[in-house]
């Protein structure tokens, strides 16, 4: 097991250092170098220009320049900011808790949604049933989301009224950042309406943001159930008089939710991807809409550090999802 | 396209192709739905009732026809600025099938020719190869595709390039793991031993045995790219105002979202039955090429 947790890790060397020099080059691609970036619309003497450049390290050859930036991530240093002044990580760190929550309560939306009307899809296979959860789940597959999310803004904030527009909990709560999940904060400040108000502002969010996992888990589900439900060993469990429940929920599902697992850890990806465009459009304060931003406002220094910030997450995460799948399937390991 | 050239005697593999697919309803729904909206592009010029680009003063923001206040030659309404909205998203349809057919011919070309060499070749070449699509893969697509636009300028030829960069790496693993599979068979070794050199038997002996799956990722990338490309222009970094297309006429649209519904609800629309229309089809692609699942 240690090898094979080791052998993921030598992997992901080459990985980090390549996208590590795509984060390093993107800056240096943009028309225009990160001194003129900066100054922006003033006008600059070739002077000052020259000695900006030389004060940033960016007079020098391009791989000491980059060994310095590698040097420099693996110290923790991420850049700061142009426009803010603030350390990229700092931001990251702050802002992260509201991307973990909004895509944690999605997927959890997801999972337990998916699975279960994937596996009732399975065993009532060709009825209207299987095919109007198939139809929906297709349906959520093909959303664009941000279009949905404007939908779902239109209805339930707009037609009926029944929840916020943007952002995370009421203005007239305030309390400290514990943990930065405001469900849980809002439950530890004790305030009465604080948790009731978060969830409200979190409810549209995380059904945009669960849409497609869920379509592409219950997907999946269904099809390795199909898979599952055709082999040997079930057969012989219902043929010995097993109720059908046991054998679908103990025998065959356990079997099937091996390649569901994969499925759900390739949702990572997806997931932040999906907060780039759920975040923008209900001013979520979380990463996806900082890069967004951070793109518009021209802070290159953010993108660039956030760049490396979010694949490092989802290297990790694919790293997990790696090791997880390995002691579930001991077959992976070898 | 799909159909393996096989002795005349029937059912030959377009027969066979089609017995299979057209067995899957929704995949001919979707094929019926896919072929009205290439009509629609193909004939936008003919088919829109107004011009895409023609700001009418007189009828800012008027509701669709079969709404109070609507007129009738207006049928899905107007936007902000007066122009036809149904006429906009006529045009529309050819920006995202343009999108989706230059998208799909980049990363399939490009991914099948890196898979076919890493997946041909193993060794250090494989490893390199690999390792630069774990690269790719390492970012969430939209944030990758985002970044590279804003790199290259905002525009639609640079939204069409990055989105077949993020698209490569699944083209390029799928070719790499069939070839891998097929490089291995009898008749592989066959036909080397016959003398067939290296080119031949990448590019006439392995690759049109390992189409099958990538025809279907194929179909699964022409919607995610018009999903994207929409994504993009709503995001402000895809195709420019005033261009007609759906995710920037969703953008233009955002700010009337509570007092004009129609402005924001067909342009998504229309890329839903788009999207869904295609997936459809690569389903009932996937139930007439893949092997695995066919029943008989």
């Amino acid at each position: 097991m240690f090898r094979f947790i080791f052998g993921r890790l030598a992997v992901l060397i080459p990985t980090f250092i390549g996208v590590s020099i795509i984060a390093f080059s993107f800056i240096r691609l943009l028309p225009g170098d990160p001194v003129m970036l900066m100054s922006g619309e003033r006008v600059m003497s070739p002077e000052r220009h020259t000695e900006l450049m030389h004060q940033l390290g960016l007079d020098r050859p391009m791989y000491v320049q980059y060994f310095d930036y590698l040097t420099g991530l693996l110290q923790g240093d991420f850049g700061s900011s142009i426009v803010t002044k603030r350390p990229v990580l700092e931001d990251f760190v702050n802002l992260f808790p509201a991307t973990l929550e909004l895509s944690l309560c999605a997927i959890i939306v997801a999972v337990a949604l998916g699975i279960p009307a994937g596996v009732l899809a399975a065993v009532k296979r060709g009825t209207w049933f299987d095919q109007s959860i198939m139809g929906v789940a297709l349906i959520g597959y093909s959303m664009p989301i941000f279009w949905w999310g404007l939908l779902l803004i239109i209805f339930f904030s707009g037609y009926l009224g029944w929840t916020p527009v943007s952002g995370r909990i009421s203005l007239m709560y305030f309390f400290p950042q514990v943990t930065g999940f405001m469900l849980i904060d809002s439950l530890i400040s004790g305030q009465a309406g604080a948790f009731k108000s978060a969830l409200t502002y979190l409810i549209l969010p995380t059904t945009v943001l669960a849409t497609i996992p869920l379509a592409v888990i219950a997907r999946q589900t269904r099809s390795a159930m199909l898979e599952v439900l055709s082999e040997d060993y079930v057969r012989t469990a219902r043929a010995k008089g097993m109720p059908p429940f046991r054998v679908i929920g103990i025998h065959a599902l356990r079997n099937a939710l091996i390649p569901v697992i994969t499925t759900i850890g390739l949702q990572v990806g997806v997931l932040l991807a999906g907060a780039i465009l759920t975040e923008t459009i209900f001013s979520w304060p979380g990463i996806g809409k900082w890069m967004v931003d951070s793109v518009f406002k021209r802070d290159y220094a953010v993108v660039q550090g956030g760049l490396m910030l979010i694949a490092a997450v989802i290297m990790l995460v694919n790293l997990v999802v790696d090791v997880l799948y390995g002691l579930v399937n001991p077959r992976i390991r070898h | 396209m799909a159909a393996v050239e096989t002795p005349k005697n029937p059912p030959t593999g377009l027969a066979e192709f089609w017995f299979y697919f057209s067995r899957n309803k929704g995949a001919v729904i979707g094929l019926v739905v896919f072929v009205v909206i290439l009509f629609l592009a193909v004939f936008a010029g003919v088919v829109a009732p107004h011009d895409p680009a023609i700001q009418d003063r007189a009828v800012l923001l008027l509701p669709p026809a079969f709404s109070e206040g609507g007129q009738a030659s207006y049928l899905l309404g107007t936007d902000a600025v007066g122009r036809d909205i149904l006429s906009r998203l006529i045009y529309g349809a050819r920006f995202s099938l343009f999108i989706g057919v230059i998208v799909v011919t980049l990363s399939v070309i490009s991914g099948v020719l890196v898979g076919l060499i890493a997946g041909y070749f193993r060794g250090r070449v494989d490893t390199v190869i690999m390792r630069v699509m774990d690269i790719i893969l390492a970012f969430p697509s939209l944030l990758l595709a985002l970044v590279l636009v804003a790199v290259l300028g905002p525009g639609l030829v640079n939204a069409m390039i990055a989105i077949s960069l993020v698209n490569l790496p699944h083209f390029v693993r799928l070719t790499r793991a069939a070839v891998m599979t097929e490089r291995a068979k009898d008749y592989v070794i066959a036909s080397k031993v016959a003398g067939a050199g290296t080119l031949r038997l990448m590019f006439l002996t392995i690759l049109p045995n390992c189409l099958a799956p990538l025809i279907v990722q194929a179909t699964l990338a022409f919607s995610a790219a018009i999903l994207d490309a929409a994504a993009l222009g709503f995001l402000g970094m895809g195709a420019q105002p005033p261009t007609p297309e759906w995710g920037t006429m969703l953008a233009e649209a955002r700010e009337f979202i509570q007092r004009a519904w129609w402005v924001v609800t067909f342009p998504g629309l229309a890329i839903l039955i788009t999207v869904l229309a295609i997936n459809l089809m690569g389903d009932g692609l996937r139930d007439a090429l893949d092997p695995k699942l066919k029943r008989s």
